[in-house]
């Protein structure tokens, strides 16, 4: 990590972070800060622990942490429930968004806003006043009214999906974004706009950690840190130039770092 | 996992209808045999055709076998050893509210259902049976001005004992199931309903069973007649104290609607579920069925169950009427150890009929919930159309969900219509919402309710609200 001293304190520190699910080792020893403003890229193969990192943070209950701490705002969150951290202000960007069949998507991005409003001592929206905000939020996403009336992410596409997740952080408003594989399964245009979304969103308060296997994301968005993950660990760290070295190098290398350790 | 614990915690509210009143009672001795019914028939001074009918029905019960055929797994029933009629002690004969027993208002005031002219429901006319009796009948005389007839059972047998003789056991005959059987010849109280014609009865009807005695079986019996061109929209609530023993609850509710008429019958079954590893708990088979006798007639049946521990019914209608409508709509939750058994008949005899069918089934722990169904197109029924939807949802991965729709057809000019589907509440699911900052408890309840709204969208609207809370409530600890 860059050692130069920061004006403000970090969002979220990730302190030497050992993590498994079903006893299986996942995450050995992780240390990541991010402060307002900045945006990191982690980058690593399928299976490297990019995802399961993401999710710990979110606080997923099937993965334990062994040892080290999470921090955000200062505060250790290792033990708080995954809504207690939305509330507050992690936002998790699924790779994979879960349809939730019968729960209309307007009542859930309601509930789910005033859960947050709630946490920031504003206002919790009814539903017309709440409808006048999601009209203004959908214009950062170019999604359709039509979307709101159906079920949570039933039948979406996956374009459609990954909008309705940058649509969430847009009314969230999340002091830190961890965005896993948003990219995924987007054609050029797709990406584009929810690139466009993503940057709307965040200002000099925010921080973003994007997740991703591809250097496209980041020719649209352009990270101050990458890190490269490989079995459990950041391995490496550096400016975007990192990222475009990947590109051309690819990942086998880290496989080589993984079989040294 | 830290989930489980917390569902626990946020989600475990005790059964808050398990307390029982303590009030003295006349009970008569345990057993069933011919006196028995001689003796019930004499305390509610019944005229002779009744007994007749009674004892009939015993004969016809004692030649039967308790069914097996929905395979529920429960401890043999000793009918020896069930009290078949249990009343609070009380006056002769009761002329106004003030002289029912305060302890009784109490309870039904602690049950949520207000009985005093101070505070009883504004929109709603409840008649309140507590054990085997009838405690009282709010807004009498409102509804008699508009010729409604809304009392128990018992003194329609007495007032109108006409209409008791011409339609009791028309729509089950008392030899219909082993339950029906039993009911006929034992049934001491419940609701009777007469709306005459061209009447829309001008408030809810409501009835309120209260089981109280652990030894006691309540064996309630509702009559309901839908003159032509008349309407009615009924509820049913219940619930009972927690015993560690099982109490059997054999009711049989008969519907009939004539030309025109309509009956919208809904319940929210409450009774005490057991505890979590089954012990206790209400067994509940019951007979309810509706028949469309007139033209145009349409029977509605809507349902909430999530107590018991054992649900064994399937509210029905005889669609005889030409283009008679026949509804049924249900929820059935399951959580720990219950098992429920239900779901309807739709019999189009006449031509033209209608039925629509909605069942959703929710099973948690360690339950199994079953939905059996019959839609049967007779000769003569051409142009008759049936449209079923069965979902199932699971919750956990020991419960289980079963769907057996039976359909039978004697007329090829007519449509049957059967969807079905199974879902489960992931982990992912809940931890996509919790992720929006969304609580635990409201994640699992918006999910249930997600599942449950075209059902939910057919009950009043006080009975809506209330399922809702009510589901929320029953899933403590039950997703892992």
């Amino acid at each position: 990590m860059a050692s130069k001293m920061k004006e403000s304190d970090p969002i979220l520190e990730v302190e030497n972070l050992f993590a498994s699910t079903d006893n299986l080792p996942i995450l050995k020893g992780v240390s990541l800060t991010v402060y307002p403003g900045e945006i990191h890229a982690i980058m690593g193969r399928n299976g490297c622990g990019k995802s399961t990192l993401s999710k710990i943070i979110a606080g997923h209950p099937s993965y334990n942490i062994t040892n080290g701490d999470i921090k955000f705002s200062g505060a250790n969150i290792n033990s708080l429930e995954p809504e207690e951290r939305a509330q507050s202000g992690i936002f998790l960007g699924f790779q994979y968004p879960i349809e939730i069949p019968g729960v209309s998507n307007l009542e859930f991005l309601r509930v789910s806003t005033n859960a947050r409003r709630k946490f920031l001592n504003k206002e919790e929206l009814d539903t017309f006043d709440f409808e006048e905000l999601v009209k203004e939020k959908l214009e950062l996403v170019k999604m359709d009214h039509a979307f709101l009336t159906r079920s949570v992410n039933q039948g979406f596409s996956g374009g459609e999906k990954k909008r309705n997740e940058i649509l969430q952080m847009a009314l969230l408003e999340p002091k830190i974004a961890i965005l896993d594989e948003t990219d995924s399964g987007l054609d050029i245009d797709a990406l584009r706009i929810v690139a466009s979304g993503i940057k709307k969103i965040s200002n000099a308060q925010t921080g973003i950690i994007l997740i991703t296997h591809y250097q496209r994301l980041l020719d649209e968005i352009e990270p101050n840190y990458v890190h490269v993950m490989a079995d459990g660990q950041i391995i490496k760290t550096g400016g975007s130039d990192l990222a475009l070295e990947l590109e051309k190098k690819g990942y086998e290398w880290t496989d080589n770092f993984v079989k040294e350790t | 996992m830290v989930n489980e614990n917390l569902v626990e915690d946020v989600v475990k509210e005790p059964y808050k209808y398990g307390f029982v009143t303590d009030i003295e009672t006349e009970k008569i001795a345990k057993g069933l045999n011919e006196d028995t019914i001689r003796l019930i028939s004499q305390k509610k001074e019944e005229p002779k055709y009744l007994l007749d009918f009674r004892l009939k029905a015993f004969k016809k019960w004692q030649t039967m076998d308790e069914p097996d055929w929905a395979g529920l797994g429960y401890k043999q029933i000793d009918y020896q050893d069930i009290i078949y009629y249990s009343a609070p002690k009380q006056k002769e004969k009761i002329s106004s509210l003030d002289e029912v027993d305060p302890k009784l208002l109490e309870t039904f005031d602690k049950l949520g259902i207000p009985l005093t002219e101070q505070k009883k429901l504004t929109n709603v006319a409840v008649d309140a049976v507590f054990d085997s009796v009838s405690i009282a009948t709010t807004f009498r005389e409102e509804l008699a001005e508009h010729g409604v007839i809304f009392c128990s059972i018992s003194e329609a047998v007495k007032n109108h004992s006409d209409l008791i003789e011409k339609y009791l056991g028309t729509v089950v005959p008392a030899s219909d199931n082993y339950f029906a059987a039993l009911n006929s010849a034992v049934f001491s109280d419940g609701s009777f309903v007469y709306i005459p014609k061209g009447v829309t009865c001008p408030m809810d009807l409501s009835s309120y069973f209260r089981i109280n005695s652990g030894d006691s079986g309540q064996f309630e019996r509702t009559l309901i007649i839908a003159e032509e061109s008349s309407s009615v929209s009924y509820l049913e609530g219940c619930t009972a104290p927690m015993f560690d023993t099982n109490t059997l609850h054999a009711a049989v509710v008969e519907l009939i609607a004539l030309d025109d008429a309509s009956i919208k019958y809904s319940t929210v079954q409450n009774w005490y579920a057991g505890d979590e590893e089954g012990v206790g708990g209400i067994f509940n088979f019951v007979t309810k069925r509706g028949k469309c006798l007139g033209k145009r007639s349409k029977i509605s049946w809507s349902q909430v169950e999530t107590g018991s521990a054992i649900t064994w019914k399937y509210p029905s209608c005889l669609l005889l009427g030409e283009a008679s409508v026949g509804e049924f709509y249900s929820v059935a939750l399951t959580n720990n150890l219950q098992q429920a058994d239900t779901g309807t008949k739709m019999i189009h005899i006449g031509p033209k009929t209608k039925s629509t069918i909605v069942s959703k089934g929710i099973s948690a722990g360690n339950s199994i919930n079953s939905y059996r169904g019959l839609v049967k197109m007779g000769t003569k029924a051409t142009g008759s159309r049936n449209y079923s939807q069965c979902d199932s949802m699971l919750i956990g991965d020991q419960a289980s969900a079963n769907t057996f729709p039976y359909i039978k057809s004697q007329q090829p000019n007519s449509e049957i219509e059967h969807e079905a589907s199974t879902c489960s509440i992931s982990e992912d699911q809940l931890f996509y919402l919790q992720s929006r900052g969304i609580e635990f408890e409201e994640a699992i309840s918006m999910m249930v309710s997600g599942f449950c709204r075209d059902v939910f969208n057919q009950l009043p609207m006080e009975f809506a609200a209330e399922a809702d809370k009510l589901l929320a409530l029953k899933l403590e600890g039950s997703v892992g």
